[in-house]
């Protein structure tokens, strides 16, 4: 389910949160993974699945607090995972996380500059699975960026806030 | 050529020696966090020409790391790799004394002319 980001409470949703993760997300994608990604309209997302069934997950503390997921379709995280490192990844290998959890991270960590506050970002955890269910903070809104590359979608999910 | 690689992430260690193997006959040792590269650099006292590091990294974080090694190494190249770019990071950084910095996300012309440029200062 989601709204439309025109529809939702504007006090609720500050592009100031949500910009900084577009242009990492095209500086990530492009520069390193040599695939630019088209972003389509964010939009706030009203359920707990993940958008698609592999996730990267980055953890906030300090000056916000949340999590960025980044979320992709199986066959486009491969896709991505192996363009990223130059070579074929067994999605059964342990390596094929790591990249996931390194592009997660990579997303994560550049977009931390433009968010006008000392923050600091944890290591990247992965899930795995069709239809996971991630538990994100209450209260805040969780915006979806959607992100349309030759290979496929991915998602990133961000469900952040100031702390208090 | 010896190189110490420092990241938690394996995907970006092998990204980095894909890379710097344009430089040359290049050899490379890991680690996969500070803890685990002291215990690297207590193995090689040859030591490296260049050691890659991390920021963020679980037991040790890399600006630890650089701490400990400046301690008692002045001298080895240090070039820190990371997604850390707020100006008040990258001053840390320098004052801990790493050599150079990459920002993540870097392109392979991008990693390969920082690393050149570190080791032809170092020489």
């Amino acid at each position: 389910m989601q709204t439309q980001l025109n529809q939702a409470p504007k006090s609720r949703i500050s592009s100031k949160l949500i910009m900084p993760f577009v242009k990492s997300t095209m500086n990530v994608f492009t520069t390193m993974v040599r695939i630019k990604p088209e972003i389509a309209a964010p939009y706030l997302k009203e359920d707990g699945h993940a958008t698609y069934d592999v996730s990267g997950i980055i953890g906030f503390s300090g000056g916000l607090l949340g999590s960025v997921i980044v979320s992709f379709q199986m066959e486009t995280a491969r896709q991505l995972v192996n363009a990223l490192v130059g070579s074929e990844i067994d999605t059964e290998s342990p390596d094929f996380p790591d990249a996931i959890g390194e592009m997660a991270n990579m997303v994560a960590g550049n977009a931390k500059k433009d968010l006008g506050m000392v923050t600091n970002i944890g290591v990247p955890s992965v899930i795995i699975g069709r239809c996971h269910i991630i538990c994100r903070l209450t209260g805040v809104p969780c915006i979806v960026i959607p992100c349309h590359t030759s290979v496929g979608d991915f998602a990133v999910e961000v469900n952040i806030k100031l702390a208090a | 050529m010896k190189f110490l690689l420092v990241d938690d992430s394996k995907t970006m260690r092998n990204i980095q020696k894909r890379i710097l193997t344009g430089i040359g006959p290049v050899e490379f040792a890991e680690a996969g966090d500070g803890v685990q590269a002291l215990e690297v650099l207590r193995g090689v006292p040859e030591g490296f020409q260049l050691i890659l590091i991390d920021w963020n990294m679980p037991n040790m974080d890399g600006i630890t790391l650089v701490n400990r090694i400046r301690a008692t190494d002045k001298k080895t190249p240090l070039v820190m790799v990371t997604t850390e770019s707020e100006k008040s990071r990258i001053m840390d950084a320098i004052k801990a004394g790493v050599n150079n910095y990459v920002l993540k996300p870097f392109t392979p012309e991008t990693m390969l002319e920082k690393i050149k440029q570190t080791l032809k200062i170092a020489a």
